[in-house]
């Protein structure tokens, strides 16, 4: 793997202020069509939670209609997303508020 | 009963699957392929497959969707492929079964939205008219195969 030397960069002093980044936060949605027991191994497979998780989780998405699946910084939710679609999952991404 | 998918002793999965219902499967990549490639983002089912990652952002969800669509596409398209070579196969690798996973939900998704199904759906609901009735008989087959393809890859 090519290494390069540490380059040396100013940190900004600017007066811009600095406003901590809200997390993000995945949803899962509610569909007719994907089973229940898919939604349990897909949440197991890329979240690596528990079977119990899973399935408290996937059963919030049945009854409540959706569920917080995942959170983080922006492009780690992004990356959650595209898996889960991938998956045939309806999943959305918001700021958490 | 033994189930259609089973894992097997000697690594991967066996599968006992019927002729008639291996004919039914080789008909799903034709069809899948034809709705992967729409960009028709009139059509419900390429909504549905291809969902906004925003949900009050359409800008955001676009900018989203140029970034991830080609890779979501070429990974349902490889599945599909995976499907089509396998699928007279009486043994397949945990690799090999995951693609068909996806490629059964897939066709179920496609399926799902064009019936436009409910958690409560039944047969009677299509009764009537052969196209809807003969796609909710493969929707039903497919959600049969699937629930076994997840409890045998759980197992």
């Amino acid at each position: 793997m090519a290494q390069t030397a540490p380059v040396e960069t100013e940190r900004p002093t600017g007066d811009e202020d600095v406003v901590p980044d809200l997390p993000w936060i995945v949803i899962v949605w509610n569909d007719p069509i994907n089973l229940m027991s898919y939604v349990v191994y897909v949440f197991q497979k890329l979240f690596g939670y528990p079977r119990e998780k899973a399935t408290t989780l996937m059963l919030d998405v049945h009854h409540k209609g959706r569920a917080v699946v995942a959170e983080g910084p922006r492009e780690k939710c992004e990356f959650d997303v595209a898996r889960l679609h991938a998956h045939g999952l309806w999943a959305t991404m918001q700021k958490d508020r | 009963m033994a189930g259609p998918v089973k894992r097997s002793r000697r690594g991967g999965f066996d599968l006992r699957i019927s002729g008639p219902e291996r004919q039914v499967l080789e008909t799903l990549p034709e069809t899948l392929r034809a709705i992967l490639v729409s960009r028709d983002t009139a059509d419900p089912v390429v909504r549905r497959l291809y969902p906004g990652a925003y949900l009050e952002d359409e800008a955001a969800s676009r900018e989203f969707d140029e970034v991830v669509h080609d890779d979501l596409l070429e990974r349902r398209l490889a599945a599909v492929e995976t499907l089509e070579r396998t699928v007279r196969a009486s043994h397949l690798t945990e690799d090999e079964l995951v693609d068909w996973l996806a490629a059964l939900n897939d066709a179920r998704l496609v399926l799902g939205v064009r019936l436009a199904v409910t958690e409560e759906s039944t047969a009677a609901d299509f009764a009537g008219d052969d196209e809807t009735e003969g796609a909710f008989e493969l929707y039903r087959y497919l959600s049969y195969l699937e629930e076994n393809v997840v409890s045998a890859l759980a197992g």
